[in-house]
């Protein structure tokens, strides 16, 4: 029951003030989430506060690698045109 | 906390002082109230005079945002609001203090301190004031100043009064949220991620709310629009009339940077920016509302300087560490430079021409043919002429008057075959009231049409900045005893 960032996060810091159970931490490259400490938000919050605030599609991922934001979600720029100007993230690990 | 680096890409170089934007164009802040000019007086963003000589620095320490814009791709850093350009280096708010005071030191003309991203400064209120109570205290005598998508104002707007923030910049670029839905895919709010036009209604009241609360306890508001053309460009005068009834002192529309290498929805869907010209009569159609500010330079979020120029290169961290401050000593020395540059400016806005004029001397309204700053324009390319006002009390800009052009071409100024009458009769009417004209050059044709309706042409002043030239010809008005008689007598005389 824990969710992920990918490499693909810009370390905007928006996941860590959001999280109620202070789950996400600085790293190298990026930000991470403690598995520890991460309820998904259950009991807290109706959706996990990190991937509703995330701004970068495939971001946040659960434990499968699928992505809570998906490509296209989030900007509205429809993921064929991302594949094209090779801007689509890859989802998950 | 730290902040890791987001991108090491080199400074974008800003544009510096482009030539139709600067100079000694017009004060746009001449009708404001004088307890908000004395506010504004050493605010390089916000006064045009003051904008070539204090300096302004903006840190970032805010990286996260709540809200999305079409406009804006976190990925590879927003090219509108105030940071175009990369972002290198993202302090916390110790390094950012640090960093403050080092460059308040090395450059005493600095007067303002503003956080304004890398994302939305309220949507960082720990980082954010957590900056400015620190600066507070230690460098009492900066001015602070944030910049805020609006969404989060209204809970933040006592905070905000209680550090002593007298500058705020909103981004409001629609009061309509249907227009709203095109510019803004998502908000972040109560905890959900709210799209569409409900989103974009919530973040609007937010914006107006939070822009009337800051009014209601007297902290300036500059009101930011970014102009989109074919979604809120037929809007953004509706806008600017609004926002200037709810007490925002100025409204500055700024053109929206679009392009597919940016990956932002816009730049990626084939949304254009508008021209210049589009930008221009945009301005020029708020501006009858309220003050515009037209020599905004769109700077970075962690820019450092004068307006125009970024010297965010010679303060990194590293090299802070390395410099030996006397904070103190630079606090005196930036109080000595700022009444030094106060006293330069006021001097230069009050005439040396009092010998020749008495303070019983009557305003006289002047037109200019102005470009870049100076009297450089010749009477029959003018689109416009800028109207002053000199008095004894000085030389203040007045406004703007749209000219009905009719010149053909530069060497046939006004006295060949392309002056239709009505065309050089309808720029005589709209200099009505005005009883000089200065301009690069007049026509013989129109020197008499305009004599006659007494409106003197010079083209004496040819070059010289433009209240230079305004105080001259009023002291010259007033040496030939011009200035005595009453306006309507002159007309007849
Ligand atoms: S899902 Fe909730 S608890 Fe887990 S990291 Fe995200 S915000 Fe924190
Ligand atoms: S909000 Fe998303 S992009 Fe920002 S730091 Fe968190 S995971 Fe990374």
């Amino acid at each position: 029951m824990t969710l992920q960032i990918t490499e693909v996060c810009v370390n905007c810091w928006a996941c860590v003030d959001v999280c109620p159970n202070e789950a996400i931490y600085a790293d190298r490259p990026h930000l991470l989430i403690d598995d520890a400490k991460c309820t998904e938000c259950l009991g807290d919050h109706a959706e996990p506060q990190c991937a509703a605030i995330c701004p970068i599609e495939c971001a946040i991922v659960g434990e499968l690698g699928d992505p809570l934001n998906p490509p296209g979600s989030l900007t509205g720029i429809p993921p064929a045109t991302l594949a094209e100007l090779g801007l689509l993230a890859a989802g998950g690990r | 906390m730290e902040l890791p680096v987001i991108s090491n890409a080199p400074a974008e170089k800003s544009g510096g002082c482009s030539a139709s934007g600067c100079g000694s164009a017009p004060e746009a802040l001449a009708h404001l109230p004088e307890d908000i000019r004395r506010k504004v007086q050493d605010h390089p963003c916000y006064s045009e005079e003051a904008h070539h000589h204090f300096a302004r620095m903006h840190v970032a320490v805010a990286p996260a945002c709540n809200i999305q814009c079409h406009y804006c791709n976190r990925k590879y850093d927003c090219a509108n609001e105030s940071r175009p350009g990369v972002v290198s280096e993202l302090l916390d708010p110790e390094q950012a203090v640090r960093k403050v005071l080092a460059v308040a030191a090395a450059i005493p003309q600095m007067s303002v301190l503003g956080i304004a991203g890398p994302g939305d400064a309220l949507a960082n209120p720990r980082r954010t004031f957590a900056t400015f109570r620190a600066l507070a205290e230690k460098a009492p005598d900066l001015k602070l100043c944030l910049s805020t998508n609006g969404l989060m104002l209204p809970q933040y707007v006592d905070e905000i009064a209680r550090h002593n923030i007298d500058h705020v910049t909103i981004t409001i670029n629609c009061l309509d949220a249907e227009i709203g839905a095109r510019i803004y895919p998502w908000i972040y709010w109560q905890n959900c991620r709210l799209r569409g036009v409900e989103a974009a209604r919530i973040l609007i009241g937010q914006q107006q709310k939070g822009l009337e609360m800051l009014a209601a306890r007297g902290i300036l508001v500059k009101v930011n629009s970014v102009l989109i053309p074919g979604v809120n460009d037929a809007h953004l005068p509706e806008v600017s009339r609004t926002v200037k009834a709810k007490g925002a002192f100025l409204h500055n529309v700024m053109p929206l940077i679009a392009e597919a290498g940016h990956g932002t929805w816009y730049g990626l869907t084939g949304q254009r920016s508008p021209s210049a010209a589009e930008l221009q009569a945009l301005q020029d159609a708020c501006a009858g509302d309220m003050a515009m500010m037209r020599h905004c330079r769109q700077c970075r979020a962690d820019a450092v300087g004068l307006l125009g120029e970024d010297r965010g290169a010679e303060f990194t961290l590293d090299r802070i560490d390395a410099m030996d401050i006397d904070y103190a000593a630079a606090m005196a020395r930036r109080e000595e430079v700022r009444a030094a540059l106060l006293g330069r400016l006021a001097a230069a806005r009050t005439p040396a021409v009092t010998e020749a004029v008495t303070a019983a001397a009557r305003p006289v309204l002047m037109a200019v043919a102005a470009k870049n700053g100076v009297v450089g324009e010749h009477f029959g390319h003018a689109r416009e002429f800028l109207v002053y006002e000199a008095s004894p009390a000085g030389v203040r800009f007045i406004g703007h008057r749209q000219a009905a052009r009719y010149c053909g071409g530069a060497d046939r100024c006004g006295d060949g075959d392309a002056a239709p009458e009505s065309i050089l009769e309808r720029t005589i009417a709209a200099l009505a009231g005005c009883e000089a004209v200065l301009c690069a050059k007049v026509g013989i044709e129109p020197w008499g049409r305009l004599e006659a309706a007494g409106i003197a042409p010079n083209g004496e002043h040819a070059l010289e900045p433009i209240e230079d030239a305004v105080r001259a010809v009023y002291a010259e008005m007033a040496a030939a005893g011009k200035l005595a008689q009453a306006a309507a007598e002159r007309k007849v005389a």
